[in-house]
C-alpha cells in the first residue's frame, strides 16, 4: 500500500474535519438548549446548562426544583429524541435517493409509514394483542410487514430501482387503505382522532427510554452508512455501473434497505410519520456540500437534527397553549425553505 | 489469453439471446463486435464484464472461470463503459474519474499517491485535464464519453469493454474516441454500428446475428459484400481504401 499523499494537507484536512465536527456539535447543542427553554414555562439557557451539569455530576448548584424537573424529565429527552429522529430521517432519505436514483425518494418510499399506521390502528382501534402490545410495537411490526411485502414484490435484491419504487407505492396504497378502513369504521371517534394525531407526528410522549433506543439505532445507522459511503458514490451511474466497478449490488441493496427500514420503523413507531425531513434535507445538504457521500451523510445528519429541533420549537410556540403536530410544522416551515433552494438551483450555472 | 468464451448460452426467460458463443480475445488487440440491433452484442458484453452469468458454457479470463472470481477482483482488471451513462448527481469530472479507483481501495484506506497518479494519467490520456473541475451536467456528449473512458482507465484495466461508445457523438468525436481506444495498451472489446469505423480501427471483428457468431477474423476477411447482404440486408461494395489501406464499404443506393 502506498503512503497517503501530501501528508501536510492530510493533517490539515483532519484538523479541518475536527473543527467542522465540533462546530456541528455546538450548533446542535445550542438549538437543543434553546428548545429546552421554550414553552409555556420559559427557562433561561443558564438554568438548562446547570441542570444538565448537576445531573451529570459536574456541579451541584442549587436551582429551581420545578425548572430542573421540567428540563430533565420532559423537555431535554424530547429535544434529544428530535435530534436523532431528524438525523435518522435525513440520513435514510439520502440513502434512498442515492440507491433508487430518484430525487423524490424518501424514507417512506418502501411503504414503511403506511405499514406503521396500519400496525398502530390494529393495536389501538381493533385491539389486536389485547393490550400486551403497545402502539409503538404495533407500528414497528406493521412497518416491517410493509417492508417485507415491498421486498417480495420487487423480487428481493434483484429488482431494479423503478420496480422497487412501484412496489413501495403499491404497498403504501394497500396499507393506507387498510388504515383508512379501520379508522372509518371505528365506532370510537376519540380513538380515531388520537391515531390521526399520532400519524401526523408528535414528540409529546417521548422520554429517556425512547432516547436510548433511537440514539443507539441512528448512531449505528450513521456509522454503517459512512462505512459504505464510497459504495453509495458508485451508484451515481446506476446499478450496472456500480456492479462493473466491483460492488456486490444485491448485497448492498439488502444491507442498506434493511438499515433504513430499521431506522425509519424505529422513528415512526416512536413519533409517528414526520414527513418532508427525509425528502428535503438531503437535497439541501447536497446543494451545500455536493453529492459525495463521505461529506453528504454527516451533513444530512447534522442539518436534519437541527431542522427537526427547530420544527419542534415552532410546533410548541406558533400557537400559544397548543402544540401543533410536528409533521404539519415540518411541511409548513420546510416548503418555503425548499422553494428558495429550488429557485437558487435553477439560477445556478 | 485474455477472454475465452466457450459455447456460451444466455437466455431471458425462455428466449435464447446468445446461442453457443465461442471465441478468444487476443491480448492487447482491439476486438470489434458487429451485428444488427438485437443480435446480442450488449448481452455478450455484459456476460464478459461479469454483470450476468451465462446459462451454460464458460467464460474464462486468463484461464480462470469469471463466475469464480470476486466482483471486486474482476473490476480491478476489467472496465466496462455502458452505452449511455447518465446520472442526476451533480458530480464533477474529477469525482467521476475517482470512482474508477473504487475496486483498488479498501474501505478504510486513504487516497494514495498511486490513486492520484492513475487518475491524473487517465485525465491526461483522455484530454480531460482542463475539464477536471467541470460539473458532469454541463459536459457535451463527447466530453461525457471521454470522462467515462477516463473513469474506466482509472480502474487500471487490462481489459476494456465498450458498448457502442460512439453513439450520439459527432464524427470528429467518434473518430478521436476510437483512435484513443485503439492506441491504449489494453485488450479492448467494443460493440460498434459504424462498419467503416470498425474496419479502420479494429484488429479483429466478430459478427453476431440472432445470438450466434456468423463470422470472425480480420476486417479484410469478415467484411464482404456477401456478409453485408446476409447479415445487415444491405447491398455494398467493399474495397481497400487508398488512404488507410483498411477495407472501405461503399453502400449502394
Amino acid at each position: 500500500m502506498s503512503k497517503a499523499v501530501y501528508s501536510g494537507k492530510v493533517s490539515n484536512a483532519v484538523v479541518g474535519q475536527a473543527i467542522y465536527f465540533l462546530v456541528c456539535l455546538a450548533a446542535i447543542a445550542l438549538v437543543v438548549g434553546i428548545s429546552v427553554g421554550v414553552g409555556d414555562m420559559p427557562i433561561p439557557l443558564a438554568t438548562t446548562y446547570l441542570t444538565i451539569s448537576n445531573k451529570l455530576g459536574w456541579t451541584s448548584v442549587e436551582i429551581n426544583r420545578i425548572h430542573e424537573a421540567v428540563i430533565w424529565e420532559y423537555r431535554l429527552s424530547r429535544s434529544l429524541v428530535a435530534v436523532f429522529c431528524g438525523a435518522g430521517l435525513a440520513l435514510c432519505g439520502a440513502i434512498m435517493q442515492s440507491m433508487l436514483r430518484n430525487p423524490l425518494a424518501e424514507p417512506y418510499v418502501l411503504g414503511i409509514s403506511a405499514g406503521a399506521s396500519t400496525g398502530a390502528v390494529a393495536v389501538v382501534i381493533l385491539g389486536i394483542g389485547a393490550g400486551a402490545i403497545s402502539l409503538s410495537a404495533g407500528a414497528f411490526i406493521g412497518a416491517f410487514g410493509a417492508f417485507f411485502l415491498v421486498a417480495l414484490l420487487s423480487n428481493g435484491a434483484r429488482g431494479g430501482a423503478d420496480r422497487t419504487i412501484l412496489a413501495g407505492v403499491a404497498a403504501s396504497q394497500l396499507f393506507n387503505a387498510a388504515t383508512s378502513y379501520v379508522v372509518a369504521t371505528s365506532g370510537n371517534a376519540q380513538q380515531a382522532r388520537d391515531v390521526m394525531f399520532w400519524l401526523l407526528g408528535s414528540f409529546g410522549s417521548v422520554r429517556w427510554p425512547e432516547f436510548q433506543l433511537v440514539s443507539i439505532v441512528v448512531s449505528i445507522g450513521l456509522v454503517v452508512c459512512l462505512f459504505y459511503s464510497r459504495v453509495l458514490d458508485t451508484f451515481a451511474f446506476g446499478d450496472e455501473a456500480a456492479a462493473s466497478m466491483g460492488v456486490n449490488v444485491g448485497r448492498m441493496r439488502i444491507i442498506l434497505f434493511a438499515l433504513t427500514a430499521i431506522m425509519t420503523a424505529t422513528i415512526v413507531s416512536m413519533v409517528g410519520t414526520i414527513g418532508f425531513v427525509g425528502l428535503v434535507i438531503p437535497h439541501a445538504a447536497r446543494f451545500v456540500v455536493g453529492p459525495l457521500h463521505a461529506r453528504l451523510l454527516p451533513a444530512c445528519a447534522v442539518s436534519g437534527a437541527i431542522f427537526m429541533v427547530l420544527a419542534d420549537i415552532a410546533s410548541r410556540s406558533l400557537i400559544p397553549q397548543q402544540v401543533l403536530p410536528i409533521g404539519v410544522v415540518t411541511a409548513l416551515v420546510g416548503v418555503p425553505f425548499f422553494s428558495v433552494i429550488l429557485y437558487r438551483l435553477q439560477r445556478a450555472p | 489469453m485474455s477472454f475465452i468464451a466457450d459455447n456460451v448460452v444466455w437466455k431471458i426467460g425462455s428466449k435464447t439471446i446468445l446461442d453457443g458463443i465461442s471465441f478468444a480475445a487476443e491480448p492487447g488487440k482491439m476486438l470489434g463486435l458487429l451485428g444488427p440491433n438485437g443480435s446480442g452484442k450488449t448481452s455478450l458484453l455484459r456476460l464478459l464484464s461479469g454483470l450476468k452469468q451465462p446459462h451454460s458454457g464458460t467464460i474464462t479470463l486468463d484461464n480462470t472461470n469469471i463466475s469464480k472470481i470476486r466482483r471486486r477482483t474482476i473490476a480491478r482488471r476489467v472496465a466496462f463503459i455502458e452505452q449511455h451513462a447518465t446520472t442526476n448527481a451533480n458530480l464533477k469530472v474529477i469525482d467521476v474519474v475517482k470512482l474508477g479507483r473504487f475496486p483498488h481501495r479498501s474501505m478504510f484506506s486513504g487516497w494514495t499517491t498511486e490513486d492520484d497518479a492513475t487518475v491524473t494519467a487517465a485525465l491526461e490520456r483522455t484530454q480531460m485535464t482542463a475539464k477536471r473541475n467541470d460539473p458532469w451536467q454541463i459536459l457535451s456528449g463527447g466530453e461525457k464519453q471521454r470522462a467515462q473512458l477516463a473513469r474506466a482507465l482509472a480502474q487500471s484495466p487490462r481489459e476494456l469493454i465498450l458498448d457502442e461508445p460512439t453513439n450520439h457523438l459527432d464524427v470528429h468525436h467518434q473518430i478521436s474516441l476510437l483512435r484513443l481506444v485503439s492506441e491504449l495498451p489494453v485488450t479492448s472489446i467494443i460493440a460498434l454500428h459504424d462498419l467503416n469505423h470498425a474496419a479502420m480501427f479494429c484488429d479483429r471483428l466478430l459478427v453476431l446475428q440472432s445470438g450466434k457468431i456468423v463470422a470472425s477474423g480480420t476486417p479484410e476477411d469478415v467484411l464482404t459484400s456477401e456478409l453485408l447482404r446476409d447479415v445487415f440486408s444491405v447491398e455494398a461494395v467493399v474495397e481497400p481504401s487508398p488512404y488507410h489501406l483498411r477495407p472501405h464499404i461503399h453502400f449502394a443506393r
